[in-house]
């Protein structure tokens, strides 16, 4: 038996995406990007000046990501604030991006990424990674690429792609695995796999293949948000 | 200011003069293809390939391809006039905020007339809008200069944001967008390549509207045939 999935999506469907840049006015660079249900808002500020000045690198600026779920964008309000889970996911996005920036012209300073999730349904991480690469470009920051990312869900023995929150519920069977995956969009260069759960070493592989195929839908939606900003 | 607004020139040439005849390119993709093309200013190569790194306009020169971006931050350059605010005085001189990650350095040799060691806040004082052009860039830090025609001390008036990327399209060809911005308001501008723009006029009306105007410009910048459509809206905007 195959996996049926709640909102009627094929296993290899994502959910239907947006994005936009220069949604933030005082950001240097800013996009929103959506998958389905889940909204991930992304801004970037810099290069600018780092403080505590211990922490500058005299060889490249560094980059600072802050990710957090507003308090309204879940079904019970979360605590504003800092949290251990926040913490770890601005960490995991900064290591998600740092590979496609090119940071050696800015020593001894900052650039401040912001990812505030609006609304969630499950994949914030990855839908926050792509606003993120997508808000670095806007702000005019070297890079080597961009970032695309999604996540993988195994729901018992099938693969899902772009999970939601139902899905990520999914308790029959071998239950849900949750596997976020990001990598530089022109390149095989994966920046981020996290795993969630239980899986099988050969699942792995087929994941990232499945993955790929995303990607290839997910660049498109990135590139022609940017490319749509001539108006008129 | 004659002098800066012909320095401001070269730049515009470079940005949107025909932003039909090139293409928006993103990170990563390829501009491109052959050993015919050298990689210029935002671009790498890779292999056979010539790849932006940067997000902006691809345009080839000859056989070099570069990326010329229309977002960011603004990074200073030599020679680039800025406005700037004054944030602390200092022994041999001024600290002055011009938006960026890095303080200007403003020498007590620049001031046009002598200064007293002890009463420095007497010419400039904390908050004091200035404006300068950038003497050098290194490392150490950003050493500005205010000797020369339209810089100095900017007294009344206020001072606004924009993008600096929208700079040179404010400024426009030959200086053509801000005249127009003067002759219609009355107003005296001085716009730093930062991104920070100084507007006195004779009244707050005229300077309301000098503001309005650029924020208008700064909106439509990939807009071509501009300087019609902002003789427009003076028209309308009486």
């Amino acid at each position: 038996m195959t996996f049926k999935r709640t909102d009627g999506r094929k296993l290899d469907e994502i959910r239907p995406m947006t994005a936009k840049i220069g949604v933030v006015p005082n950001a240097d660079g800013s996009a929103i990007f959506t998958f389905g249900k889940t909204v991930a808002i992304a801004a970037v500020y810099g290069p600018r000046m780092l403080h505590p000045q211990h922490m500058q690198d005299p060889k490249a600026a560094i980059l600072r990501v802050n990710y957090d779920l507003l308090s309204f964008s879940v079904s019970d309000r979360k605590k504003p604030g800092p949290s251990r889970r926040s913490q770890e996911i601005s960490k995991v996005t900064e290591w998600a991006l740092s590979p496609a920036l090119d940071l050696k012209d800015f020593p001894n300073t900052v650039i401040d990424v912001q990812i505030y999730i609006l609304q969630a349904d499950a994949s914030t991480r990855v839908a926050g990674i792509n606003a993120a690469s997508m808000a670095l470009a806007q702000a005019g920051i070297p890079m080597r690429d961009l970032i695309c990312a999604v996540a993988i869900g195994k729901m018992d023995k099938d693969l899902v792609v772009d999970v939601n929150k139902d899905e990520e519920d999914f308790e029959e069977g071998e239950a849900a695995s949750d596997i976020p995956i990001a990598k530089l969009a022109n390149s095989d260069r994966i920046t981020l796999l996290q795993l969630d759960g239980n899986i099988q070493p050969e699942i792995v592989s087929k994941a990232i293949a499945l993955a790929n195929k995303a990607f290839e839908k997910i660049y498109e939606v990135q590139k022609k948000a940017l490319k749509e900003v001539i108006s008129e | 200011m004659v002098e800066f607004e012909k320095n401001n020139q070269e730049e515009y040439e470079d940005f949107g003069a025909e932003p039909q005849s090139r293409t928006i390119v993103v990170p990563g993709e390829v501009v491109a293809t052959g050993e015919d093309f050298l990689a210029g200013e935002g671009a790498r190569r890779e292999g056979n390939e010539v790849i932006a790194s940067r997000y902006g306009l691809s345009e080839k020169v000859g056989r070099v391809v570069k990326i010329i971006p229309f977002s960011g931050a603004f990074i200073p350059r030599r020679n680039n006039v800025i406005v700037g605010i004054v944030s602390d005085i200092v022994h041999s001189g001024w600290i002055v905020d011009i938006d960026y990650a890095q303080n200007g350095f403003l020498p007590l040799m620049e001031s046009p007339r002598f200064v007293n060691k002890n009463e420095m806040d007497q010419f400039l004082a904390i908050g004091d809008v200035v404006a300068a052009k950038i003497w050098n860039v290194s490392p150490k830090g950003i050493d500005l200069a205010m000797k020369g025609k339209g810089l100095g001390k900017l007294e009344g008036g206020f001072t606004f944001r924009v993008n600096p990327s929208r700079v040179p399209r404010i400024i426009g060809r030959e200086g053509s967008m801000i005249n127009l911005i003067k002759d219609n308001t009355g107003c005296n501008v001085t716009i730093g390549q930062n991104g920070w723009i100084w507007v006195r006029g004779n009244d707050i009306d005229a300077e309301l509207k000098a503001r309005k105007a650029i924020e208008f410009i700064a909106e439509k910048v990939l807009v071509s045939g501009l300087t019609e459509k902002v003789e427009r809206w003076f028209s309308e905007n009486k």
